[in-house]
């Protein structure tokens, strides 16, 4: 099923002037469809159909007059078929439907055909139209999928998320490297003599995965064949183990692209730190005990060095934020006709990194509010651009307690971290191509 | 015929069997699932027959689940399948028409059937009941040429089909002989409400009697405990239902006044689960095993057994069923949930408030056991969870009396985000 619109209530912004269901009643006629009510103890709190994916006002409509649009995800009432028994409300515990006295029937949210008037009117900022992450996963789910179902990554982990959404859009002509760490683990390479995946991929050393890889690309072009390799590496195999060779190709200008999905350690084989590992992180190289507090070094930042190697292509990406993805993904393929392009995405392992599995989404775009992890891209000629500003981040303290691999942290320890996070910003400014004024 | 086998084999075709099949899919894509049904029309929902006879719905277009459903999810639908036999020992249930099935796991969602009190000379031919689409359509055809309709029972059916038949410009009666309308629902004050505005419309409502004799048929002379005496030239009996355990009978399968299931829907026969209007199940507010046949407890109850026949981990077991309804009448709107009915005392606190329509909040504890609503908005819904939950509303509980719209709602936002 394609992921379908959503509004989205954020209850800090909201003054509960209620202009949204002045704009409602308006747009509807009748009662408000949405509502804004006092909190139970401060602020704002909102009612409003969710338009559930397993709707029980659809269940509980003895008439058919409710039903879910498979294409849009709003779900439909029907004044032809609605008879006005109100069981609907009864399925509800949203108050998302609700019986009017004005109109003489139940009303629900109907997402306005994509144009919500309640989000237009608000002019606070509390009500947004999510709808380019349902346009774009709307436009993947189109593609074909180039793995197997079931790949057994664990609960929770977005690599799985990443390569697939990557595979759907480079599509069959491509050949796939893929170190070892998670992505191979998880069964992309295969097992038991059969292959994970659609199009040929294979399992080089952690060392040699750049060389291979472009190798490979020169043989096709020398058949005259026009093939896209890539990597899916882990850390390990880019920024440790795998950086000779990785360093190598770049600076050679092989037309590969290169994928670094960065969990900051050898996650896969028992939490190992790597040269990706951020200070203060608990591994189980770098323990916490009476003497060890974690990596008391800062991580190596990799794709400061690739630009270093004057590469076609450099960008930074978060799964919180696969609209930006996909764009560099574009970007990066284009690029790596000409050159070595290297995509370095950020995995936060809730396995490895001690956080419930249900928040990856929310660590991602914790790491990226609080510029933990900054999300630009680099090209020889155009400099740095930051793809989502930096200027106002949050505290990197609210990322670093989601996460249990940081929990022993004191509080200069969190000066430290936010002071490097804060340097790193400067530095990557100096790499922001200035008017020529200054 | 033949036998046919099926892995999952579903007797009724409403709402408990519906939910239940798509329940048994999203957990066994493959499994060979077929649902019998007794009807020879496409499964509809009991509740859509009063505006099949108001004509408000077109008996073309009540289906809940047409073939492209029953395709999509892969599941067969067998019409005019009428069980009339359940042979637990053998795994297989028989047909009216010989036919025989067999099974892996068996749901009995044979829902219920109108009950007929035991009146002299109430003969069947005499009345009209209205549990199936055939009834209703021969009440439609019949209300054309009718002048004068009495209606046994002011529950849900008997006071829908009375509106629809009084609107159709009938003369109409309705005879209960409980003392106020729909009193398994609602408290005497609600339900005074609910009938004045019948007798607004012209609809003669005779509480508290009850009929004694009956006599002919068009018209059908009635005579009630009062003396009263009614002619009917089309009468309706609608007196409540009973569970349909026929089926059932010379069988293992534990019953009482219906199917007796556990919080995962099973009988205690193995391979046999029950939901629906047919099974009785364990009641949320005492605890007592009850029947709780209304249309949400039947989609709540099917989804569970179907769960457990496919072996669903994610199963959550059934709370308990909580009486709940929600009525349209004459363009007006009546909710109730839990025991709104209950009177004030051994700890249960009543408040009503008249100032906007008419609400009744029973409370114990601070917790809310039951609310009835007549025209005044709440989130039924809302209130049911809140009920389950047994959410403590000493924090809010002023404002929740004054506001119990509102107030329920910041209660549940609250709770999700």
């Amino acid at each position: 099923m394609a992921a379908q619109d959503t509004i989205r209530f954020i209850p800090q912004r909201c003054d509960g002037c209620g202009d949204c269901m002045t704009a409602c009643s308006d747009a509807k006629g009748g009662a408000s469809r949405i509502s804004v009510v006092a909190g139970v103890d401060q602020g704002w709190e909102l009612a409003l159909c969710r338009q559930c994916g397993d709707p029980k006002c659809v269940a509980n409509c003895p008439a058919g007059a409710l039903d879910k649009h498979g294409r849009t995800g709003v779900v439909g009432w029907s004044a032809e078929l609605c008879v006005d028994c109100h069981l609907c409300t009864l399925g509800c515990a949203y108050g998302g439907i609700a019986f009017d006295p004005a109109a003489g029937h139940v009303g629900k949210c109907d997402m306005c055909d994509g144009a919500p008037a309640c989000v237009a009117a608000c002019g606070k900022g509390a009500l947004e139209h999510l709808s380019a992450a349902a346009r774009l996963h709307e436009a993947q789910a189109a593609r074909e999928d180039m793995f197997v179902p079931g790949l057994s990554a664990c609960q929770g982990c977005n690599s799985e998320l990443l390569i697939r959404h990557t595979m759907r859009r480079i599509g069959r002509d491509s050949i796939v490297a893929a170190p070892p760490g998670c992505i191979p683990g998880m069964g992309t390479v295969g097992y038991n003599g059969q292959t994970g995946s659609k199009v040929p991929i294979f399992h080089p050393l952690l060392t040699n995965t750049a060389a291979m890889l472009g190798g490979i690309k020169r043989q096709y072009e020398r058949k005259g064949k026009d093939v896209t390799v890539v990597a899916l590496a882990g850390d390990g195999g880019a920024v440790d183990v795998g950086f000779q060779s990785l360093s190598g190709a770049a600076e050679r200008g092989e037309r590969v692209l290169f994928i670094c999905v960065d969990n900051e350690g050898y996650m896969n084989t028992g939490m190992q730190a790597s040269g990706s590992t951020t200070f203060g992180s608990w591994t189980s190289t770098t323990p916490v005990g009476e003497v060890g507090r974690g990596k008391s070094t800062d991580g190596k930042y990799l794709p400061q060095l690739m630009m270093g190697h004057g590469c076609a292509y450099v960008a930074t990406a978060s799964t919180a934020f696969l609209d930006d993805y996909h764009a560099k993904l574009e970007r990066a393929l284009a690029a790596s006709r000409a050159g070595f392009a290297y995509l370095h995405v950020h995995a936060p392992c809730p396995t490895g990194w001690r956080f419930p599995a249900a928040m990856t989404t929310e660590v991602c775009r914790r790491q990226v509010e609080s510029n933990f992890v900054t999300l630009w891209d680099f090209t020889p000629a155009g400099g740095l651009r930051f793809t989502r500003g930096v200027e106002r981040p949050r505290p990197v303290a609210d990322y670093v307690r989601m996460i249990g691999k940081y929990k022993h942290l004191a509080p200069v320890d969190l000066e430290r971290i936010q002071a490097s996070v804060d340097r790193r910003v400067e530095t990557l400014q100096g790499f922001q191509r200035r008017p020529a004024a200054e | 015929m033949t036998d046919a086998h099926a892995k999952y084999l579903i007797v009724g075709a409403s709402h408990a069997g519906r939910e239940a099949l798509a329940a048994i899919r999203m957990s066994d894509p493959d499994g060979r699932l077929v649902m019998l049904s007794g009807e020879k029309h496409l499964p509809y929902s009991p509740t859509i027959l009063p505006y099949v006879v108001s004509g408000r719905s077109s008996p073309d277009r009540v289906a809940l689940a047409k073939a492209e459903w029953f395709a999509g999810n892969r599941a067969e639908l067998v019409q005019d399948a009428r069980v009339v036999a359940v042979d637990p020992a053998a795994r297989a249930v028989r047909l009216a028409d010989g036919g025989r099935w067999t099974y892996d796991r068996l749901l009995l969602a044979t829902g219920a059937e109108p009950a007929i009190p035991r009146v002299e000379g109430l003969k069947p031919g005499a009345y009209h009941v209205l549990r199936t689409l055939d009834d209703a359509l021969a009440i439609r055809v019949h209300a054309a040429s009718a002048r004068r309709a009495v209606v046994l029972g002011a529950g849900l059916v008997g006071l829908h089909a009375a509106e629809t038949l009084a609107e159709a410009g009938l003369d109409v009666t309705v005879v209960e002989m409980r003392p106020h309308v729909l009193a398994e629902y609602f408290d005497a004050k609600a339900a005074a409400l609910i009938g004045e505005a019948f007798e607004r419309h012209g609809v003669r409502m005779l509480m508290g009697r009850r009929l004694e004799r009956a006599a002919g048929t068009e018209p059908c002379r009635l005579d009630l405990d009062d003396g009263t005496e009614l002619e009917a030239d089309l009468l309706l009996v609608a007196a409540g239902v009973r569970p349909a355990t026929d089926l059932l009978a010379g069988t293992p399968v534990a019953t009482d006044r219906g199917i007796l299931v556990d919080e995962r829907m099973r009988t205690n026969v193995d391979g046999v689960w029950a939901a629906g209007d047919v099974a009785q199940a364990k009641g949320f507010l005492t605890g007592q095993s009850i029947i709780n046949g209304t249309l949400p407890e039947a989609v709540e109850q099917g989804r569970i057994a179907g769960m457990d026949m496919a072996g669903d981990a994610d199963l959550v077991p059934y709370g308990g069923g909580i009486p709940l309804n929600t009525y349209g009448f004459f363009g007006r709107h009546a909710v109730a949930v839990g025991a709104a009915a209950t009177p004030e005392g051994e700890g249960a606190e009543v408040h009503t408030d008249r100032s906007d329509g008419y609400c009744r909040v029973v409370l114990r504890d601070n917790r809310l056991i039951g609310l009835a609503a007549i025209d005044r908005v709440v989130d039924a819904g809302i209130l049911w969870r809140l009920i389950q939950r047994r959410t403590d509303l000493t924090p809010v509980r002023d404002r929740f009396l004054s506001h119990p719209l509102e107030t329920a709602r910041a209660l549940m936002s609250q709770g999700w985000r």
